[in-house]
């Protein structure tokens, strides 16, 4: 997977702070453009997915520790 | 309505999907049989045979809410145990020395009892575990349940409805042809018609208001099911050790009353989560309720709220009279988030259970309501603008 725009290395944080920090800084992309956030909380797995969905953006999937993102509004 | 206060519902409490308080008949029960069933069941003289009596009185009680003969059932020392003898058991009587079938199908929203017994079968009876997804309100698709089960399979095990979310699973809509059943009922028993299709049916006593340390397993008779402790007359030959014969009685007594009123309870409760699940949503943004909108339990529902620290949560929510249990990562032991919510797709942290006593009044709910909005109000100060 090619890493986006911007990359959030979010690794030791426990959720909620790497959410917290992807929606303070996806509207740092342009529309269109992909945000990765770099976590090791097992909770993020199912958390990145679940803040897209829940705040209509688009969740690329993951490539180990690194969930990809792209800003759809 | 009790009027000693000893077993009316505590204030603020809502976590009776943990465990319910005592339930009034149940308390009356258990004292009662604490006098007039101390003595051995096994003995043959008379208050022995009064011991006997009470236990087989209390067994017939429970067979008849779960639908099974009263020979089926037994009491276990906990509804964990009655999952691990159910599961082991019935693994046991399938396979000889590591032969027969190999496959455990599980749901991957089971009680951690169930995937913790499917875990320790491969370990030691070299079994593999096939885990069927569910949607995302949780519950399992009865076509890919039954797609899972083929003549490879040990056991199948799937719940009566989830403990974490309240969504009711279509057991009886599952075709496992030959292969056991396992149906984990601890969080439906009492509260909610139970399936008819299992082999095997587990419950736990204090979840519906009966006392710890009591947890039942039910085998059909047509089940073969061989013990994987060491030789023990009591119990049936299923459950070790002498029987707790007052706590089985107040259990039954606990379920029966629980049973009586359940269409009742349930009306109301349905009306209350209902409400809460329309409620939480206008009251707050960026919530996500979890669980199936109608095919659910009557006294449980689940939200997550985004950003916010589901152990901040429970603690200040705590602090301020209201007990609620969390499935967010930062409040369990392993520091994993719950397995039910992440195989849902749901939001894991923030994340909210309430689950409802048999009184819980409207006036209760709102109060719990406003103390979650300024709870999670006051944790998002600063993130207004996400």
């Amino acid at each position: 997977m090619s890493e986006g725009a911007l990359v959030l290395d979010c690794r030791g944080q426990r959720c909620p702070l790497p959410i917290i920090e992807l929606a303070k800084r996806i509207g740092d992309v342009e529309v269109g453009q992909t945000v990765t956030v770099l976590a090791d909380d097992p909770a993020a797995a199912s958390d990145v997915p679940a803040w897209c969905r829940m705040r209509g953006h688009e969740y690329l999937g993951a490539d180990g520790d690194a969930y990809a993102v792209r800003r759809l509004r | 309505m009790n009027t000693r206060g000893v077993s009316a519902s505590p204030p603020g409490y809502f976590d009776t999907a943990s465990t319910e308080p005592l339930h009034p008949a149940a308390r009356e029960v258990l004292l009662a049989a604490a006098d007039e069933g101390w003595a051995d069941p096994a003995r043959l003289y008379g208050a022995a045979r009064r011991a006997r009596m009470l236990l087989d009185n209390a067994r017939e009680i429970v067979a008849a809410v779960i639908g099974a003969r009263p020979d089926e059932v037994t009491f276990t020392g906990s509804g964990t145990q009655a999952i691990q003898l159910g599961m082991l058991g019935t693994a046991a009587g399938r396979r000889r020395q590591g032969d027969g079938p190999r496959v455990v199908a599980v749901s991957a929203v089971e009680h951690s009892a169930v995937l913790q017994t499917a875990a320790h079968l491969e370990r030691h009876d070299g079994t593999t575990t096939r885990e069927v997804g569910v949607g995302p309100d949780g519950r399992v698709d009865p076509a890919a349940f039954t797609k899972a089960i083929d003549d490879d399979t040990v056991l199948a095990c799937l719940q009566a409805a989830n403990h974490e979310v309240g969504t009711v699973q279509p057991v009886d809509e599952i075709e496992t042809g030959d292969v056991p059943l396992l149906v984990d009922a601890a969080q439906a028993a009492g509260r909610a018609p139970l399936p008819r299709s299992w082999s095997v049916l587990t419950a736990s006593a204090h979840k519906w208001g009966g006392p710890a340390g009591v947890g039942v397993l039910a085998v059909r008779r047509n089940v073969r099911w061989r013990s994987p402790l060491p030789d023990d007359e009591r119990g049936g030959g299923r459950a070790p050790g002498f029987e707790n014969v007052p706590g089985a009685l107040a259990a039954a007594a606990a379920l029966s009353a629980r049973w009586e009123e359940a269409e009742a309870v349930a009306a109301r409760q349905r009306e209350l989560v209902d409400h809460i699940r329309a409620r939480v949503p206008e009251l707050l943004d960026d919530v996500d309720v979890v669980g199936h909108p109608t095919l659910r339990l009557p006294h449980l529902v689940t939200f997550s709220c985004l950003y916010v620290d589901g152990e901040a949560l429970v603690t200040e929510l705590d602090r301020a009279g209201f007990a609620i249990s969390s499935g967010s990562s930062c409040t369990s032991s392993t520091l994993r988030p719950s397995h039910v919510l992440a195989a849902m797709g749901a939001l894991t942290h923030g994340n909210v259970r309430v689950s409802l006593t048999r009184d819980a009044t409207r006036v209760d709910v709102d109060r719990l309501l406003a103390a979650v909005v300024d709870v999670v109000t006051r944790l998002r100060a600063g993130l207004e603008a996400l």
